[in-house]
């Protein structure tokens, strides 16, 4: 539990504990008064103000605590999600280097991979999108296609040789750097680790968090 | 009768009740700019009917909504109606909302003492927005998702809390079933309870206050019931006529194509009275979006908030309707900005096209007798020949091949064509182009391949082109039974009502005509130099020859530039091209059969 909630409930106890004494010595002072036959009308005020604090506070803390436990199991589900890791995907076979333009046009493939949404796990199913391309010193590139501003998937555009995004018009160049100053977008096109193994090309697709200037990974 | 309703009222007091609420005073008499209130609990009311009934047969998770909300749509009686009420009605609630808000900030409805009832109607009006933004997503189709994601992740840039906000919001990292299930415990739960707490208070409170009168009077005072009740429901039935206008006007609420996080649609947009805040954003350059999306927004919001503080200023009150009207113009401008941008962005448009063909077939794909598999719907999507077949022939031949002159998406191709036009590859008019000496070396059939000089081409123009009738006669004969090789859907009849002509051509073509000279058909040929022709045009045929064009059966090494797709495409993407080259794909009421 937070300190904080320590702290209250730790008062708490210290308070009530305080009362309980406070009330045996007043018991042990009303023995005496009776001996002694004096202010016995103020003496029996205050110790009814004092049952009466007493059980206001057994009804507050009675009525809390059953509240206490839904609440907290509700919450406790409530925020499960926030347990769940994205686990890193593996790489994933995208298709052959024969298969990219020499040319640097950007071509989108679908990442097939497994997926798991709560209680299904789904075997071979696009999970996601890359585009690739052939530099010109002839490496792979590969970006992600969702946009990193608000995630909806860009689109190439052979006549500007630029990225565009459907939604907040933020644009790319073709090496996916930001074309635009005044681009929505806080970042460039969100590249993937590329392998190339014996003229195939593989690629380990991962999400990253949206509106942030850094490529962070969804965790 | 009296007896009854004595001891009832006895046991309830219900009677001072009623009589509070039907006799309530109405200063000045009724009037027509009173209504709003009532007319937003009138739509409430709907809601809550519609809404429940739609309950009774919606199931929230990402194989069942969207499936589930096309059953309600296209199978349950009168199911297009009642979604169609409850889609438009709240829509119409939106613009009642600003109507009531402006209607209250203009009359001073919300100075002393009716402060905290105004903070409840601001309330109100949130909780409703949050109706609409969680509402949109449960059909769980494409625009619907595509808009979802787009907000939550906005919801992901506020500042510390983001991250873990949106994972909260979506039920994990993906969205899936748990986003269905939180985003309709929020719509159907969460929101209508609280909506329903704050709407007792803001009843309770407006009572308390009694309504802010238009000064001057125009009449003597009058009672709630009837005078302002009659003129309450003239008002709540003009609502209800304008949500039915708009629900047959457009056939009931729309529904997309299945949600697909894979697929991109680039016609993602918000609900029309989100869009100003979607076109808001588009101003804010790298960096700067927390301002557009979070912080902008929330101030002028706390403005609004403040109102009843402001007004108590001199010129407060004149200060809270200019701002109101100011707030009112710029949301119309950036809405209109919106608007104007899409309908000038041909790209845009041919996404929204996209979007309508995709959901026509798909309804079309689920009322098929095969259903909708338990996969869901998306699968039935990704599956289909007539919707994956162009889009991969767009991406994977078109730079050489055509289809009736396009990519087969429609669009035109920058590049050169290298490669023979494909629709209606195999039929009978399409194996005729590759005997006409009109067509061999034009840019359908060999135009733009070395195949232009070779030695098909070369036996057409020479020998073809000089055919008597009785040739040309068999000729056709011999197109109709290499044709008959493809089994093509579309020529079934045909090839069965000809099975003779067929048999003749078959004979035809190993021996006089020539073709088995180079060809192999039907009969094992080890010479044979040019592609076979048994089962030319056939899906197996088509795709063997796509995995590798170079194989001896095919081209061998004589073969121009084809490259092989064994490895780069996958086996179901080339069989969803061969189906759809073939017209292989469900249609209602079968295929239309060619005729000769």
């Amino acid at each position: 539990m937070h300190w904080g909630a320590w702290k209250i409930v730790m008062k708490c106890v210290f308070r009530a504990g305080m009362e309980i004494g406070a009330w045996q010595f007043w018991r042990e002072i009303y023995g005496l008064r009776i001996k002694l036959k004096t202010d016995m009308d103020q003496s029996a005020q205050k110790q009814e103000e004092r049952r009466e604090f007493l059980k206001k506070l057994a009804a507050m803390a009675c009525g809390g605590a059953a509240t206490l436990v839904p609440v907290g199991a509700g919450v406790a589900v409530m925020l499960d999600p926030l347990r769940r890791k994205a686990g890193a995907q593996e790489s994933t076979r995208i298709t052959t280097l024969a298969s990219l333009p020499a040319d640097g046009i950007p071509r989108k493939f679908s990442i097939i991979s497994s997926r798991v949404d709560a209680w299904n796990r789904y075997e071979a199913i696009p999970i996601g999108a890359v585009y690739l391309r052939k530099t010109e010193d002839n490496h792979i590139e590969a970006f992600n296609v969702a946009c990193p501003h608000a995630g909806c998937f860009v689109d190439f555009l052979p006549e500007k040789n630029s990225f565009l995004c459907p939604c907040h018009n933020s644009t790319f160049a073709i090496n996916g750097k930001i074309n635009d100053p005044k681009s929505p977008s806080p970042r460039p096109l969100d590249r993937l680790k590329v392998q190339v193994i014996d003229g195939e090309v593989w690629v380990q697709f991962q999400n990253f968090r949206s509106g942030e200037r850094e490529q962070i990974p969804q965790a | 009768m009296k007896f009854v309703t004595d001891w009832l009222d006895n046991r309830t007091g219900y009677k001072k009740l009623v009589h509070e609420a039907l006799f309530e005073n109405v200063p000045g008499g009724a009037r027509w700019r009173y209504v709003w209130g009532s007319t937003l609990t009138f739509t409430l009311i709907i809601q809550f009917i519609t809404g429940t009934v739609l309950w009774m047969a919606y199931s929230p998770s990402s194989q069942t909504a969207w499936e589930s909300v096309y059953y309600i749509q296209n199978q349950m009686t009168g199911g297009w109606l009642l979604r169609g009420i409850h889609h438009y009605t709240a829509q119409i609630m939106t613009v009642l909302l600003v109507l009531h808000l402006m209607q209250v900030v203009i009359d001073g409805a919300y100075k002393a003492p009716r402060e905290v009832n105004f903070w409840f109607g601001v309330l109100l009006l949130l909780l409703v927005l949050g109706l609409s933004l969680t509402g949109y997503l449960l059909p769980w189709d494409q625009k619907g998702f595509w808009a979802t994601t787009v907000a939550t992740k906005i919801a992901g840039i506020s500042p510390v809390i983001g991250p873990a906000l949106q994972k909260i919001i979506i039920g994990g990292n993906e969205y899936g079933h748990h986003t269905l299930t939180r985003f309709f415990a929020l719509h159907a739960g969460v929101l209508p309870g609280s909506i329903i707490v704050l709407l007792v208070g803001h009843i309770y409170l407006f009572r308390r206050h009694g309504i802010t009168a238009k000064q001057p009077y125009r009449k003597k005072d009058a009672h709630f019931w009837p005078d302002q009740v009659l003129k309450d429901a003239v008002a709540c039935l003009a609502v209800l006529a304008t949500v039915l206008f708009l629900v047959i006007r457009n056939s009931g609420a729309e529904l997309g194509a299945p949600a697909d996080p894979s697929e991109s649609y680039s016609a993602a947009r918000p609900e029309w009275y989100f869009l100003f805040l979607f076109q808001f954003l588009k101003y804010f350059p790298a960096g700067t979006e927390v301002l557009g999306a979070i912080i902008i927004p929330t101030l002028l919001l706390i403005i609004v908030f403040l109102m009843p503080i402001i007004g108590r200023w001199r010129l407060g009150h004149g200060f809270n309707i200019g701002f109101m009207w100011a707030l009112l113009a710029g949301a119309g401008l950036l809405t209109y900005l919106a608007k104007e941008e899409d309908r000038n962005n041909p790209s845009y448009l041919l996404a929204v096209k996209d979007a309508d063909y995709q959901a026509h077939r798909i309804r079309t794909l689920a009322q098929s007798s095969n259903g909708i598999p338990i996969t869901g719907a998306a699968q039935l999507l990704r599956e289909d020949p007539l919707v994956q077949g162009p889009k991969l022939f767009a991406k994977n031949c078109a730079s050489c091949h055509r289809f009736d002159g396009h990519d087969g998406t429609g669009s035109l191709v920058k590049d050169k064509q290298s490669a023979p036009d494909l629709k209606g590859v195999g039929t009978r008019e399409w194996i005729s182009r590759f005997v006409d000496p009109e067509h061999i070396v034009g840019p359908q059939v060999f135009g733009g391949t070395k195949f232009k000089d070779g030695k098909m081409a070369k036996f057409v123009l020479r020998e073809v082109a000089a055919y008597s009738d009785e040739q040309k006669d068999n000729l056709r004969k011999v197109v109709a039974a290499v044709s008959a090789e493809a089994s093509h859907p579309l020529q079934r009849e045909l090839d069965s009502t000809q099975s003779k002509i067929i048999e003749e051509g078959r004979e035809l073509a190993s021996n006089s005509m020539k073709c088995t000279d180079c060809h192999q058909f039907r009969n094992k040929d080890e010479d044979a130099t040019a592609p076979d022709l048994t089962g030319y045009g056939s899906k197996t045929w088509l795709r063997e020859f796509i995995l590798n064009p170079k194989h001896e059966r095919f081209y061998g090494a004589k073969n121009d530039r084809m490259p092989a797709f064994q490895g780069e495409l996958n086996h179901k993407s080339i069989d969803l091209i061969v189906d759809w080259l073939r017209n292989d794909y469900y249609r209602p009421g079968g295929a239309i059969q060619l005729k000769e």
